[in-house]
């Protein structure tokens, strides 16, 4: 099977995150970058699959900065078999990621017969790369996928819905499957494989060689900015049972006023 | 110079911190508790490359530099300096081998280590020698083709679960350092005694024995680098080790440090947090400086010993000022905490008590003073 992981790197989660000064992105400088974690549950999937049908290859596909590699790097200690980076900016917007990594795969020369992905970046959060990229490779799309079976061409794949409820697809490959927390439990690059990974392929490709120009933009971002900051909490005093009257009068009276919520 | 680190050196740090922050601190204090080693834990390190990282490629290992080698012993003394110390034991002891053993010692001894998990222990200290290692009595005779080891050995760490021996004798105590001999000594041979495990301080789920050897028979072909010849080894096993240990003292001040920037942030005190208050700020500078400053000692310490450059120095040096350090700094974040931190319910007076052996063990702070001095004096 040619089995495809699409990762993301995203700032690491203790990262301060601090808008550029014109607003036009967060500054990049500072950040540590991590693999989202979302796909690190792909990437294991990918590992899994390829165990369990002979003569696999896991190919992994990035699309941002080749500042940092970590990602890429993370995903071939694992054990991924080699890796795809379309250098672009870390900001281009979901339609124009699915669009490169349709590109990417297409420069790999292989046919996907499985597609691996987390259900959403935690950067963005935007969670529509991996149903635009489905769509444009016209295969099916199943997302926030937290249980995997089956052989090398038909699969069952659980999601969660709301209340906690599974819906269960049948699912004839090949398919892009977006995973959950709790598909897996990813497995640690260990040392031997971060030594083999040195030696395994890394392609670089431009967003010319895959196609993507500026024309593909479809969301410019205006600004970014720091959510406002929470005003403290109001305490009122309702010790005695002679200031409760007054007390929940007051707190009527914000709730219609300020909170605006009655 | 250069000071920053390859690619692979941080993914190494990164793989090695994730293993520590995981796996080893959230059971640091359930294992401190109990006084148990933690084999589960012990195992999944050994899985992941990172135990026993002195062994060369050529025997099964990583052939892992200095440098790697510190970059992860810190990083999992931050998860657990007890843990550590189980960790770290097993490269005290194969690294006689790797240093002073032939090639077909090595392939006897240390490929096993890479093909399942092993643990090794290190015999140097006595009940009556600690710092005068040259005036150990553990007597090493000939007989034949064999060795026959009788003495007594002290706080021995691993012992209890050791399925290798590496052990520093003599053919003659009156010779001292010049009759110092290493042997390699397999688990289950006749007449080794363990003693009960040791209620330790700290580091209290590593395994810490007396372990006796009663006319203990080993074939020849076990000892390393000849008759007599152990002093040599044993000091070039210390250039290696030295380094290390002061390594794992950076890392639980990291820890300590860590731990205390957090708190001083949350504990509010004079309606301000206590980190806007200079006495709690001195503390903290302090302990950012100390930790930089021991861990470049560490690192050129490691870098001299990658260029084959004599680094018994800086070794010293290093384990000296990291040492210390961490005790200074681990008794510092119990100070920041306060009422809190002498309580086992928060994490830091355990720092304290796991980094007073480190001023301890592997040469004490006053002997790495007598190693310095005596470089600056006899040069």
């Amino acid at each position: 099977m040619n089995i495809f992981v699409c990762v993301k790197q995203v700032p690491d989660t203790e990262t301060k995150i601090i808008p550029t000064a014109d607003g036009s992105f967060i500054e990049t400088n500072s950040i540590k970058w991590i693999m989202n974690p979302y796909d690190e549950y792909a990437v294991e999937q990918a590992l899994l699959v390829q165990a369990a049908n002979a003569g696999s290859t896991v190919t992994v596909l990035r699309v941002g900065s080749s500042k940092d590699t970590e990602a890429l790097r993370t995903a071939m200690a694992m054990g991924a078999d080699e890796a795809y980076l379309v250098e672009a900016q870390d900001n281009l917007d979901s339609y124009m990621i699915a669009k490169a990594l349709k590109g990417a795969i297409a420069k790999s020369g292989k046919t996907p017969d499985l597609i691996l992905s987390g259900k959403q970046a935690i950067d963005d959060d935007c969670l529509q790369v991996p149903q635009i990229l489905a769509t444009m490779l016209n295969m099916p799309s199943v997302s926030v996928v937290v249980n995997y079976e089956g052989s090398a061409t038909d699969i069952t794949v659980k999601r969660e819905v709301e209340g906690g409820a599974l819906e269960i697809y049948g699912v004839k490959l090949p398919a892009l499957i977006a995973c959950n927390k709790g598909i897996n439990t990813p497995r640690y690059a260990s040392l031997p494989g971060i030594m083999k990974a040195k030696k395994k392929p890394l392609t670089t490709l431009s967003l010319t060689d895959v196609g993507v120009s500026d024309a593909d933009k479809r969301v410019k971002y205006s600004n970014f900015q720091l959510p406002p900051e929470k005003p403290p909490g109001k305490k009122f005093d309702a010790t005695d049972a002679a200031k409760m009257a007054s007390v929940v009068k007051e707190v009527v009276g914000l709730l219609r006023t300020e909170a605006k919520v009655l | 110079m250069d000071f920053t680190l390859t690619p692979e050196q941080l993914e190494i740090k990164d793989l090695a911190m994730k293993f520590a922050k995981n796996e080893m601190m959230p059971r640091a204090h359930e294992f401190d508790e109990k006084a148990t080693m933690p084999m589960d834990i012990l195992k999944k390190a050994w899985e992941l490359g990172l135990v026993n990282t002195c062994i060369p490629s050529e025997y099964g290992g990583n052939s892992f530099s200095a440098i790697d080698s510190m970059i992860i012993t810190e990083a999992l003394a931050y998860g657990c300096m007890g843990m550590n110390t189980a960790i770290m034991a097993n490269d005290l002891a194969l690294l006689p081998i790797v240093i002073g053993g032939t090639d077909e010692q090595k392939k006897r001894f240390l490929t096993p280590f890479t093909e399942s998990y092993k643990i090794a222990a290190f015999c140097l200290t006595e009940p009556a020698n600690g710092s005068d290692a040259g005036g150990i009595k553990t007597l090493i005779k000939e007989d034949g083709d064999d060795l026959i080891i009788s003495g007594n050995k002290m706080w021995i760490t691993n012992a209890g679960y050791a399925d290798l021996f590496v052990l520093y004798g003599t053919t003659d105590p009156t010779l001292k350092h010049k009759g110092i001999t290493a042997v390699v000594i397999e688990k289950g041979t006749p007449g080794i005694e363990l003693g009960k495990k040791e209620d330790k301080m700290g580091h209290r789920c590593s395994d810490t024995r007396a372990v006796t050897f009663n006319n203990v028979r080993i074939p020849k072909k076990n000892m390393l680098g000849g008759l007599n010849q152990g002093w040599k080894i044993a000091m070039k096993t210390l250039d290696h080790s030295r380094p290390m240990v002061a390594a794992s003292a950076v890392g639980g001040a990291t820890c300590a440090y860590d731990h205390s920037v957090k708190y001083a942030k949350e504990r509010i005190q004079f309606n301000v947090p206590i980190s806007s208050h200079q006495a709690i700020q001195f503390m903290i500078a302090e302990m950012a400086l100390k930790i930089e400053a021991a861990r470049l000692l560490v690192h050129k310490a490691a870098w001299l010993l990658d260029n084959h450059q004599p680094n018994t120095l800086l070794a010293s040096y290093a384990k000296a000022f990291a040492a210390d350090s961490c005790m200074q700094i681990t008794t510092d974040a119990v100070q920041i905490y306060g009422g809190y931190g002498y309580s086992k319910e928060y994490p830091v007076e355990k720092l304290m008590r796991d980094a007073k052996l480190i001023q301890v063990y592997e040469g004490t702070s006053q002997i790495q003073r007598l190693v310095i001095a005596k470089e600056i004096f006899t040069r």
